[in-house]
Formats: C-alpha cells, sequence, structure tokens
C-alpha cells in the first residue's frame, strides 16, 4: 500500500509540475494574473507530494518491504537501519528520486525566499524550475520507477554495495545533489531573466548568493567524497579523474567561475552576456554529468547498470533544456547592453581573466573526459584519458590562474596601477620564493613540481595576508582600534580571503602528498615491527570479529614514536556474505602534518599479513582547504550588505517591496 | 547579423556535443579492438587437451583459414556461446581450434564431455601467456586467421548465430577463395 | 681490546632491533616501486575503472607478472609499454599516446586558453576605449 502511496504522490506531483511550468508562462504572455499566479501553490504543492515519495520509497526500506524491486534489489535485512535509510539512493531509480527530490527542496526555497522581484520575472523564475522538474519526474515515471513491485517478493534483499556501506553514503550524495541541482536557481534565474528582458543589476545581484550557497553545497560534497574514497579504497587516493568525479568537478569549476563574473556583474552591470551564459552552463554541465552517469556511454565506477533507453530519454531532455535555453541566448544575447565601462587593468579585468583560467580548465576536464568518446564515435580507436593527462593539462592551465589569484584581489576597482600593486606584492613574492626552496630542503627532496606546488600555495597564502593588512591600513590601524577595524571590514571581504586561504592551503596539501608520501608494502608476522622514519609500526596480530552484516578479520598494529605508543591502528578485512564481496577498510591516524594510513592486504602463511603502511604528509589539508572554501562562501552569504542591498536595488528599480508571497 | 551568428555558438558546440553522445549511446566503451586484427598471429606451440605429451604448434595452420576461440570451463558466457559452437562444427568450411584459457584440464574436459566437443582439437594455455600474446582481456574471444597467419577478425565476447552467419561464415568463405 | 668488545655489542644489539623487523612483500622492492609507478599509468582491461597496479583480476595479476620479468631482464619503461600497446592498443595507457588523433586532446585546452585570454584583452580595451578611469577604492 504505502508503495502505491508513493507512486501516487510522484504521479500527482508530475501533473502539478506541469501546472507549475507551463501555466504560468502563459499567463504572464498573455497577461491573465489569475493563471499566472498558480506557480507558487502548484511549486508547493509539488513539492509536498514529491517529500511523501521520497518518505514513502524510504519508508519501504525501513520496514524491509522486499515486494519492492528496488528496494530488494538494494538492501537486506540485515543492514544497520541508517545504511538501509540511505539506501534510497544506492541506486539509480532512487538516486534519480534524491535528485528530485532535491530540485523541489530548492523550488520550495526559491517560492519562500525570492521576494522584491518584479511579479513577471518572479513567476518566470519558478515557473522555469517546473519545466526543469517536469522532465526529470517523466524520467522517473517512464523509465525509472523505484516504487516497482516485485511478485512475489523476494524472502530477503541483494544488499547494498558493501562499497557504500559507510558514513560517506550518508552525506556524500544528499550533499553533492545539493549543490549540482543547486544550479538550477541560477539557470531559473537567467532563463527567466532572458525571457523577462531584464538582464540587469538585479538579476546579477539576487543570482549572486544563490550561485553561492550551491557552489558552497558543491564544495563540500566534492570533498566528503573525495575524503570518502581516501578512507575506503584502501590505498588512500583521494582524486581519480574518474568520468563521474569529473562531471561534477565540472559545474564546481564553472560554478567558481560564475561567482566572480558576477561580482563583475553586479558592480558594474557589465559582461551581462558572459554571465548568463556561465548561468546556463553551470547547470548543464550538472545535468551532462547526469548523462553520463546514467546512459553508460562511459566507462566509471559510478555507473549503474545502465540502460540505452534511459539514455535515449536523457539526452532527449538536455536537448530540450539545454538546447532550449542555448537557443533563447542566442536570441536574447545580441541585444544586451554593454553596461558601465572600466580600465583594461582593474579588479573588473582580473575577475574576468579568472573566468578564463576556468573555462579554459573546465575546458579541458571536459575534453579530456569525452575525448574516448569523440574517438570512439569517429572510429578513430580506443583510447583512455586518465590521471596523467589531467594532472598535466589541467594543472598547467591552473598555475597563471593561481598566480592571478594573488594579483587580483589587491587590483582597484574600475583602474589599477600595476607597478604598485608590484610594490605590494613585493614580501609576498619573497615568503613564497623562500618557502619554494626551504620547504623540500627541510623534507628533503627537492623536485621542480614540489618547488612549483609549495611556490603557489604560500604565494596565495601570503598574498591574502598582504590583501588583509592593506585593507586595515587603509582605515588607519593603531592600538585598541585595530579590533573595530578588523569588525567594520564586512563579512563578505573576510568570506573571499577565507576561500582564497582556502586553495592556498589545498594547493599545498596536494604538493607536500604527491612529494612526500611513503608506501611499504611488508610481510608481517606477529609482533614483527616496520620502522619507517622516527615511527614503529608492531603487527600484533589479527582477530576475528563479527559485525552486523559482515565478518572481519581486524589486525591490530601499534605504533610508537620515539619509544612512546601514540596509536593502536586497526585495519579490517571485511568480508560481506550476501554480496559475497571483500571490503578492505583502512585505519588512519589523521594530524595536521601527516596520516598514518594502515590496511590490510592478503593473509599469508603462519598468521603472518601482508600489510600496506603509508605517511601521508599534510594530506589533511586538502580537505581542511576545501572547508575553508566552503566556509568563505558562507561568510560571504552572511554578509549583511546583501539584504539590504537587494531592497535597495528593488526600491531603485522603482518596485515596492512585494508583501509576502 | 555576425552578433547573431556568434551568439548561436554555443548552441552549436552544444549539438555537436549532443551528437557525439547519441552515437555513444550505441558503443560499447568495455569493447576494445584488438591491434592485432591485420597484422601476423603470434606463433605458439602448446600442449594439446586430453592427449598427454601431444603438442599443437600453430605453424601447422599455414595455408588454412581457421578460427581460434579461447575459452575455459569457468567463463559463464563461453556456456552461452557453446552451442552456436557446436553449430560451427557441422559447417564444413569452419575450422574450428579452441585454445582453453587458464583452466584446468580435469574441468575443461568435463565440460567438453557433458556439452560436446566443437573443435577440431584444443590447446591449452594453463599460465595465460599464449593469452597475454593474443590480448585476450575477457573470455571468450574469438580470432579469424588466414591462409598466411594473419588475423583478419577479432570478436570479443560470444559469437551469436547471426554474427556467425552475416559475418563469420561470409568472410571465412571469402577468405578460402 | 675494549673498542671490539664494544663494537661486537653495538652489532649484536643492532641484529636484536633487526630480528623482528618486518620484510618488504616484495623481492627486490627499487623494482616493485618502478612496477608500481608504471603499472599505475595502465589501465585493467578487465575492471576498467581500475589501474593495473590496483586491480585484484587474475589477468591484472599475470600483467603484472609478465612486465616485473620484463623488467628484471632490462627492459625499459617504454619497451614494456609498448610490449603491451601492441597486444592491447592504445587503451591500456592512461596517458594517451601526442598522435594527430589526439592533437586536440593535448593542445586544445591550451589553445582555448590563448583565444580566450587575447578575446578578453580584444574586448577590454574595445570596452575601455581611451577614457582614463579613476581608481576606485572599496
Amino acid at each position: 500500500m504505502i508503495p502505491e502511496i508513493g507512486q501516487f504522490s510522484l504521479i500527482l506531483a508530475f501533473c502539478f509540475a506541469i501546472i507549475q511550468g507551463i501555466l504560468p508562462l502563459i499567463g504572464v504572455w498573455k497577461n491573465q494574473p489569475k493563471l499566472a499566479n498558480t506557480v507558487v501553490p502548484a511549486a508547493r504543492a509539488q513539492f509536498v507530494f514529491i517529500i511523501i515519495a521520497f518518505l514513502c520509497l524510504d519508508y519501504s526500506f525501513y520496514v524491509n518491504d522486499f515486494s519492492v524491486l528496488y528496494v530488494a534489489s538494494n538492501s537486506n535485512s540485515q543492514l544497520p537501519l541508517i545504511y538501509r535509510l540511505a539506501a534510497l539512493w544506492g541506486g539509480h531509480e532512487g538516486s534519480m528520486l534524491l535528485w528530485v527530490t532535491i530540485l523541489s527542496v530548492w523550488t520550495m526555497a526559491v517560492t519562500m525566499f525570492v521576494k522584491n522581484l518584479p511579479e513577471s520575472f518572479r513567476i518566470r523564475l519558478i515557473a522555469v524550475m517546473g519545466l526543469v522538474s517536469i522532465g526529470f519526474l517523466a524520467f522517473i515515471l517512464f523509465t525509472s520507477n523505484p516504487f516497482e513491485r516485485l511478485i512475489p517478493a523476494a524472502m530477503d534483499g541483494r544488499d547494498l554495495n558493501p562499497l557504500l556501506q559507510d558514513p560517506g553514503m550518508v552525506f556524500h550524495p544528499p550533499v553533492l545533489y545539493m549543490g549540482y541541482v543547486g544550479f538550477s536557481v541560477a539557470f531559473a534565474f537567467a532563463i527567466a531573466a532572458l525571457l523577462d528582458g531584464r538582464l540587469d543589476i538585479t538579476w546579477a545581484r539576487w543570482t549572486r548568493p544563490w550561485t553561492t550557497v550551491a557552489w558552497v553545497f558543491l564544495t563540500l560534497g566534492i570533498a566528503f567524497g573525495s575524503r570518502w574514497a581516501y578512507y575506503e579504497l584502501g590505498w588512500g587516493g583521494w582524486w581519480f579523474w574518474d568520468a563521474v568525479e569529473n562531471a561534477s568537478f565540472m559545474p564546481w569549476l564553472v560554478g567558481t567561475a560564475l561567482i566572480h563574473s558576477l561580482a563583475v556583474t553586479e558592480k558594474r552591470d557589465a559582461f551581462k552576456v558572459w554571465t548568463v551564459l556561465l548561468s546556463i552552463c553551470a547547470f548543464s554541465l550538472s545535468l551532462l554529468g547526469t548523462f553520463l552517469v546514467r546512459s553508460g556511454v562511459l566507462t566509471s565506477v559510478h555507473a549503474f547498470a545502465t540502460d540505452p533507453s534511459r539514455g535515449l530519454f536523457i539526452l532527449l531532455y538536455l536537448v530540450v533544456v539545454i538546447g532550449g535555453a542555448l537557443l533563447l541566448f542566442a536570441l536574447r544575447a545580441p541585444n544586451v547592453g554593454l553596461g558601465e565601462r572600466f580600465g583594461v587593468v582593474s579588479r573588473e579585468s582580473m575577475l574576468l581573466a579568472n573566468n578564463v583560467v576556468l573555462a579554459a580548465a573546465a575546458g579541458s576536464v571536459m575534453l579530456g573526459t569525452l575525448y574516448p568518446l569523440l574517438m570512439d564515435a569517429l572510429g578513430a580507436g580506443k583510447i583512455s584519458v586518465g590521471p596523467p593527462y589531467f594532472d598535466a593539462v589541467f594543472v598547467a592551465i591552473m598555475v597563471p590562474g593561481i598566480f592571478l589569484l594573488g594579483l587580483g584581489p589587491l587590483a582597484k576597482w574600475k583602474k589599477a596601477n600595476l607597478p604598485e600593486i608590484g610594490v605590494r606584492i613585493r614580501v609576498a613574492a619573497v615568503i613564497s620564493l623562500l618557502s619554494a626552496v626551504l620547504v623540500p630542503f627541510i623534507m628533503g627532496k627537492l623536485t621542480a613540481m614540489v618547488a612549483m606546488g609549495v611556490f603557489m600555495g604560500v604565494w596565495v597564502i601570503s598574498t591574502t595576508f598582504v590583501l588583509l593588512i592593506n585593507r586595515v591600513k587603509t582605515r588607519g590601524m593603531t592600538g585598541a582600534k585595530l579590533i573595530d577595524t578588523l569588525k567594520s571590514i564586512p563579512l563578505a571581504f573576510y568570506g573571499m580571503l577565507v576561500a582564497h586561504l582556502g586553495i592556498g592551503i589545498f594547493v599545498l596539501g596536494v604538493t607536500l602528498v604527491k612529494g612526500y608520501e611513503s608506501e611499504q608494502d611488508l610481510r608481517m608476522d606477529v609482533s614483527d615491527t616496520a620502522t619507517i622514519q622516527n615511527l614503529v609500526f608492531r603487527f600484533e596480530g589479527v582477530k576475528d570479529i563479527t559485525g552486523p552484516n559482515y565478518m572481519s578479520s581486524q589486525g591490530s598494529i601499534a605504533v610508537s614514536q620515539n619509544g612512546k605508543e601514540i596509536v593502536t591502528l586497526k585495519p579490517e578485512k571485511r568480508f560481506y556474505p550476501v554480496q559475497g564481496s571483500v571490503m578492505t577498510e583502512a585505519d588512519i591516524k589523521p594530524g595536521i602534518v601527516r596520516d598514518l594510513y594502515v590496511s590490510l592486504g592478503e593473509p599469508l602463511e603462519n598468521g603472518a599479513w601482508s600489510v600496506r603502511i603509508y605517511i601521508k604528509p599534510f594530506v589533511q589539508w586538502i580537505w581542511a582547504g576545501c572547508m575553508l572554501m566552503a566556509l568563505g562562501g558562507v561568510l560571504a552569504l552572511s554578509d549583511r550588505r546583501y539584504r539590504v542591498a537587494n531592497k535597495k536595488a528593488a526600491m531603485d528599480a522603482g518596485y515596492v517591496p512585494g508583501v509576502e508571497a | 547579423m555576425s552578433k547573431l551568428v556568434k551568439s548561436l555558438l554555443p548552441l552549436a558546440l552544444f549539438f555537436i556535443v549532443v551528437g557525439f553522445l547519441f552515437k555513444g549511446l550505441y558503443l560499447d566503451p568495455h569493447e576494445v579492438p584488438s591491434p592485432l586484427v591485420g597484422k601476423p598471429a603470434p606463433l605458439f606451440n602448446a600442449p594439446v587437451l586430453a592427449e598427454t605429451g601431444k603438442k599443437f604448434s600453430s605453424e601447422e595452420m599455414k595455408g588454412k583459414v581457421w578460427l581460434l576461440n579461447v575459452w575455459a570451463s569457468w567463463c559463464g558466457a563461453c556456456r552461452e556461446e557453446h552451442p552456436v559452437l557446436m553449430d560451427m562444427s557441422k559447417i564444413s568450411e569452419i575450422q574450428l581450434y579452441g585454445l582453453d584459457y587458464k583452466d584446468t584440464d580435469a574441468e575443461a574436459q568435463d565440460v567438453l564431455k557433458t556439452a560436446g566437443n566443437p573443435y577440431k582439437l584444443v590447446a591449452t594455455d594453463m599460465d595465460g601467456r599464449i593469452g597475454i600474446d593474443y590480448g585476450v582481456y575477457g573470455v571468450p574471444e574469438t580470432y579469424l586467421i588466414d591462409k598466411s597467419g594473419v588475423i583478419r577478425y577479432k570478436q570479443i565476447g560470444p559469437i551469436t548465430k547471426e554474427l556467425l552467419y552475416t559475418k563469420i561464415l561470409p568472410m571465412v568463405k571469402e577468405l578460402q577463395r | 681490546m675494549k673498542r671490539w668488545i664494544v663494537l661486537f655489542y653495538m652489532l649484536t644489539a643492532c641484529a636484536l632491533v633487526f630480528a623482528g623487523e618486518a620484510k618488504p612483500l616484495a623481492e627486490d622492492p627499487v623494482l616493485e616501486a618502478r612496477l608500481k609507478s608504471l603499472s599505475q599509468e595502465l589501465r585493467c582491461l578487465v575492471c576498467q575503472n581500475q589501474t593495473l597496479a590496483d586491480s585484484n583480476a587474475p589477468l591484472a595479476e599475470d600483467l603484472r607478472k609478465e612486465i616485473r620479468e620484463q623488467m628484471h631482464a632490462g627492459k625499459s619503461d617504454k619497451e614494456v609499454v609498448d610490449y603491451l600497446v601492441a597486444r592491447y592498443g592504445d587503451f591500456v595507457m592512461y596517458r594517451p599516446p601526442m598522435k594527430r588523433s589526439t592533437m586536440l586532446l593535448w593542445l586544445g585546452p591550451f589553445v582555448g586558453f590563448l583565444i580566450g585570454a587575447v578575446f578578453l584583452i580584444r574586448t577590454l580595451k574595445k570596452r575601455a576605449g581611451n577614457e582614463d578611469f579613476e581608481a576606485e577604492e572599496e
């Protein structure tokens, strides 16, 4: 019964999506307020029914209803509750339901928080989100129904892939989807603005915080995924340039570019065509990512069982949504005004240079991801494009971008003076150069890559501090007044500092772990020791333990430093009987300067095991950097200027702040 | 006008990508074509299944058009393919030889006893060395080799009836001329 | 004499420490490291999302064994890769070779970057005209 309610709710949600997407657009076009005003109630009704459907499916997981095909294929009665609930997005159908649920959450948020916009703009905005939703709901209902019954019911389920039975599974997919589905709002803003002929400062000002929220989620989602891969796969890799990772990384790059170009558009009413194109692209790349995962055109770890009819459906959807958006863009873009003017060297131009870098970087990721397909389609042979390619090309493109990152924020708006910036960054340049030599010297090995990486990381960090000091100086800093001065600086500025700092930390983490990680594959008898640097790893044997739905051989490795025991690591080798698969669970002692990472290999004779011991210096900085970037986004969002400015813009443009919708 | 053309550029690019994606839906990313097609088949000399002490040298096949089917008793798809191979063995033009890949003699013989033996002869490749030389990555795989010992075609995955009659048999007849 | 005793004790002390020292799994750790770094750039053909270094597929094991033997026999990395490419095609390399068909792949991003940069500078110049702008404080 419950699954049928879910199914029915989904159908109702689909109907409301049609109302939300089509009627209001006709209403605005024909100037019929009654039709137009259906938009908010329809959007909210859609939200309610999608939530009901979502809860129904999760309820079926909760009660182990194996008469639902999807539950039977992705869960098991032995599976711990939290994973049963998260198993909802463990397969194709459910993850599509999660997608559309999150879309409706975003739509709901838009209906609640977007006020003070001209009526026609606001209605079109929400209607466009409805249009996006129609396609996805249709996709679920016609090709990927999660509520399909299995008759007779299975005795027990086939279990969630053990690889996914991890806390990471609970957070990573929803947060990631919040990110890339969140770009639908910026997309809807762009389309509504194009339809409404209202590509102006108000539009930019409104798009910016929504883009930033989505970007914060996407940043966190990608970071969670990376952290998860780090401990789950047993050898401490954290990024693989897998097609699906790339699919989430491309929208991130374009979203980052968008945040920066929005700053120019908001300030100068300029480069609107470019900004609107980026808004369309960020979401289009999210959709492209969905296509790549669901259609099976690329081999990927994340690819679920695939089916060409699904691929064809999504492709058609892409053509309608992205093709339609780009067509509208092509028709409207030529008539968009230029906006204010500014100097060739200025903060504005620096922000746009950042865009060139990020766009080229996103282009390289896309080219690398699609190239095997391109070659195959042209019959030019099969090739693989993997980490060595991306490490070379992507990094080479980002290097000038990172360098600019140090200069850009120091440039004054409208007109910057290059020699003046040069003077300001002297200290930062010296510090960076010194670090580039000293750090490798301390770590004991110098390579060009490491020197370059350290230079870049320290460069970003030191110029960020130069920026803060400058800002304080211009406001006059003496003694007790320092606190007041620091307080008077807007949060948005701190947001930028923190996010940039995050990039610097990230770059250092990547550089140092790549340059100095060490790995040992050892054969360890019980009570054997391994000495690595100043650490002694003592193998204390393996004991069998039983988990809720697995059996495990748990090793015990005591680590001591200078004779003092610091930690006992307990890596496991787990066997999940339902799917008959073996999982390697590494154990990690994270630290600021290094992680100790131990995983069990295979049992050898006489109680000995093969053991892998890794020392990964500064690897946590990678995720710390990502957290700082996200925090920067949050700080920028908390800036009071936003709300005040939004009201002001609305007033300036002659709109009366609206009554509560 | 040129402004409009410029602003149509993203749409044009998008449609190019869509074209490739559409094509991609009907391609199999897992299938890797062999670089050995059109090149001389690697020579091997291997023990013959079920005949202790006897060896098979691929050089013996010079001057004949033959098929080398790589299979194993542990491979599920091979069982699926087996009936088609049995059909093939009845076609006089086809000389089907087997290469038993990373298997044990007993199990391989078992399969042939119960399901029938479509092969003129089965060579064995217990350590997978010949497999590596032939670029085998997933059994079953089948190589069509011409009179001068050049690989003319490689089928990755099971041979279907359709494939046999529309592709393989015509090629064999053509090469035998 | 005393010196000899000290040395003797030192030696045995070392021996004691090393008695339980774990041994590397591989006979030749240097060659193994080379194998690892090379096989990380190679793609496993069976489970195609893994490198040859990470895959546990039987074919991957066989190929690692083959590569180990070839390295042992003094073959260079390039010779080993060529050996694999001759059998499995360019597909095994995660670093696509530079060829006419991959020109776009390797150079495209840089060309795109340059075009973008030139385009931006031209647009900025055109927009700014000859006007002299005043810097604006935050």
